[in-house]
């Protein structure tokens, strides 16, 4: 039987997180398809969609975590290898359109014809059948990454400096892709897509079966990168993140670990932007924007890394707060203001230099705004100078104070009636970052992980306190001492 | 030179390293024979760490030549490479996987297959967990084996590395100060531990503290400025001109 083994490596979380996931690929497709628009159960087509991204945005984390929470390879940017694979999947969807296109062209896509391109350029050929769309969409982000990290890690290049040139990377292939005689469609990129394996990309049941289809990747996805993490990889991995040249001298060779998971990762991340293609309807040259790289490492901040399932928690829950924040609605203003009460007069009660600095920052952004109406952006800009200098003094809960004081503020002086939330998307994700790196390092999961195990051991040792006088113990073990 | 023609485990010919023209190593010459313990001391600066450094493969020498059972040139190999022929390093300052338990540091030094390939594959086996548990035993710290290795204190940490050194099984053990921080209780516990492993294999002990080096009663060698400047017994040693010179100041 295989399930034992697979049963091991998942563990507890794992197995509820796995059921989780195929749980909700079957009820959502289900409650799509079947219950009518009129049903309390039905679930919109345009959710599907959204989820469906959700989804394709956790496996890149994933991907991400794989490589930044266990080996601290921390890529800035991942994103190319998903928009690579994206491109891949959109590359086969241009090549399905055929003579529907604007031009009528059986072969070439509108935008060659439209810029007088005589016949199609080599790297598209092929790319009409499916099998070699799927072959590309592993093999082209597997591939440079290859070779990225063959230079990179032979090199001996690590920490800051890696995640400078990953960014190079991808803002360079942003600039690539922009040029239209690069072939891939340039600012516009690709998209009015028809159809996927002769279904139409846009029907209710495609888009239900791409959910699922995305659903069942990232489970696969999270057992390879569960077992790997558990096996004696994984150790040597973790191992290689907190102490490489101890490693090395161990007679591990690094660098042969680092390039296995990049490429791995890479191809990962190719797998989610292939799902995401056909689900959005567009692929252009903005994925590759170092944001959205960036982006991509805070959900896994968030979520916590180096959990795994954290990684998919961080991206479905960072992008829902961004659909929810961009989306009109006056509701996550009132849920932040909330938030940054509360969080203020908790963080004031465990110690009231914060009160100080909350009254500070929003003092600063107050006269600000007096002098000259800048609205919120001002006392935001004034918040982070606040920071960066009481940083350099060393004082933490000064700054989280004023960042506090200067959202509170912002949040009171707003006048409703001209609010639009869009634009302070950026805002809120930065100041989660920072509140997340200083207020819980272990992120979402990591910290009830963390809770979890002390209940758990809180529990054990009252358990072992009770019967230890009636009776000696049944082991032979020792309790461990406590640290000298 | 030629292939094998020399007995010695370990031979430094002429080895010279320089760090933006500050010589850290000047034709410095040794051989370590099979089986020996080696005391290297010297004062702060003397060379004794990039001397550790040049034979694992860390800093490349500018000249000279270092040779392993007399065939594999270390000057030429990084230090992966050089790990696997056999020679294991413990370092000055305890460098254990804080974030694994002490059961799995000495698993991961544990003598095996190091390829990528194969650590995915890799079962435990009766014998490695027989391995583990003698070696435990050894460095007295099987009570503690599911505890992370970073909330061991100082001592136990320069143990588990020790432990570590053993589990790799090497030819040739260098150990950098393994009595730092220690306890003297404890600094005679080392010294029996590493003459317990000298029966079978080779050791380079580099140290400062001298009641540890004459604990071991080895052959000791005394580095200045890059090379060495007495070479004999610590009471040959510590009555040398030069050495008393170099170490009370001149």
């Amino acid at each position: 039987m295989m399930t034992g083994p697979i049963l091991r490596i998942l563990g507890r979380s794992g197995v509820l997180f796995l059921s989780a996931v195929i749980a909700v690929a079957l009820i959502v497709p289900f409650c799509n398809l079947v219950f009518p628009p009129s049903s309390p159960l039905h679930v919109p087509t345009y959710l599907v969609a959204l989820w469906g991204k959700y989804i394709c945005y956790a496996i890149l984390a994933l991907s991400i975590d794989l490589i930044w929470g266990y080996c601290g390879i921390l890529s800035l940017g991942h994103g190319a290898f998903f928009a690579l694979g994206g491109y891949a999947m959109g590359m086969y969807l241009m090549r399905q359109i055929g003579t529907r296109g604007v031009y009528g062209n059986p072969i070439l896509p509108d935008f060659m014809v439209f810029l007088n391109w005589p016949e199609l350029p080599i790297y598209w050929y092929g790319f009409q059948h499916f099998p070699y769309a799927l072959l590309m969409i592993v093999a082209v982000p597997g591939l440079l990454a290859f070779v990225f990290g063959w230079f990179a890690f032979r090199s001996r290049v690590t920490g800051v400096y890696l995640s400078i040139i990953t960014q190079a990377l991808t803002f360079a292939l942003l600039l690539g892709f922009f040029r239209n005689n690069f072939g891939f469609g340039g600012n516009n990129g690709l998209t009015d897509f028809k159809d996927i394996l002769g279904f139409n990309v846009q029907a209710q049941g495609t888009r239900a079966a791409l959910f699922a289809i995305s659903c069942i990747a990232l489970a696969i996805g999270f057992i390879i990168c569960r077992a790997l993490v558990t096996s004696k990889f994984g150790k040597v991995l973790v191992a290689i993140r907190d102490a490489e040249a101890r490693t090395r001298f161990l007679g591990y060779r690094a660098e042969s670990y680092k390039l296995f998971v990049f490429t791995l990762s890479a191809c990962m991340a190719g797998i989610a932007g292939a799902l995401y293609v056909p689900q959005v309807g567009i692929i252009n040259p903005s994925e590759f924007s170092p944001a959205n790289s960036i982006e991509a490492v805070i959900w896994v901040a968030v979520g916590g890394r180096g959990t795994l399932t954290g990684a998919v928690v961080g991206a479905i829950l960072v992008n829902y707060a961004k659909t929810f924040f961009t989306s009109g609605t006056l509701v996550p203003y009132w849920i932040m203001g909330g938030c940054v009460v509360i969080a203020l007069a908790g963080l004031s009660w465990q110690r009231l230099q914060t009160l100080y600095g909350a009254a500070a920052g929003a003092a600063l952004a107050a006269g600000i705004t007096q002098i000259n109406y800048v609205g919120p952006i001002g006392s935001f800009v004034l918040a982070g100078l606040f920071i960066l200098v009481a940083m350099g003094r060393g004082w933490h809960a000064l700054p989280v104070g004023a960042i506090f004081g200067a959202l509170a503020f912002g949040f009171l002086s707003t006048p409703l009636a001209t609010l639009g939330l869009a634009p302070f998307w950026l805002f809120a994700l930065g100041g989660l970052f920072v509140a997340v790196t200083l207020l819980l390092p272990r992120g979402v999961v990591g910290t009830l992980e963390q809770w979890w195990t002390e209940w758990q051991e809180a529990a054990a040792a009252k358990q072992l306190a009770k019967p230890d006088a009636a009776q000696p113990m049944t082991s032979g073990e020792p309790s461990p001492r406590p640290a000298e | 030179m030629n292939e094998s023609t020399t007995t010695a485990l370990l031979y430094l010919n002429g080895v010279s390293v320089s760090f933006d023209g500050f010589r850290a190593l000047n034709n410095l010459s040794f051989s370590v024979e099979p089986g020996e313990m080696r005391a290297i001391i010297g004062p702060n600066g003397a060379g004794k760490t990039t001397m550790m450094d040049v034979v694992t493969g860390k800093t490349r020498p500018d000249g000279g030549d270092v040779f392993f059972e007399g065939r594999h040139d270390l000057s030429k190999l990084d230090e992966t490479q050089i790990a696997t022929l056999g020679i294991g390093r413990k370092f000055q300052k305890p460098t254990v996987f804080e974030m694994h338990t002490v059961e799995d540091n000495l698993l991961l030094a544990l003598k095996n297959d190091r390829r990528p390939r194969a650590t995915m594959r890799w079962r435990e086996t009766d014998d490695e967990r027989d391995r583990i548990d003698r070696i435990l035993g050894t460095i007295r710290l099987a009570p503690l084996r599911d505890r992370p290795a970073g909330s061991l204190a100082h001592g136990q940490k320069q143990w588990l590395e020790i432990g570590m050194l053993l589990a790799q099984e090497p030819k040739l053990l260098l150990v950098d100060e393994p009595v730092a921080g220690m306890t003297d209780a404890e600094t005679r516990q080392t010294a029996e531990l590493l003459k317990e492993i000298n029966r079978d294999k080779t050791i380079i002990v580099v140290e400062h503290d001298m009641t540890f080096v004459r604990e071991l009663g080895v052959k000791v060698i005394c580095l200045h400025e890059g090379s060495a400047i007495a070479e004999g017994t610590i009471d040959q040693v510590s009555s040398n001109e030069r050495v008393i010179e170099v170490y009370l100041g001149r």
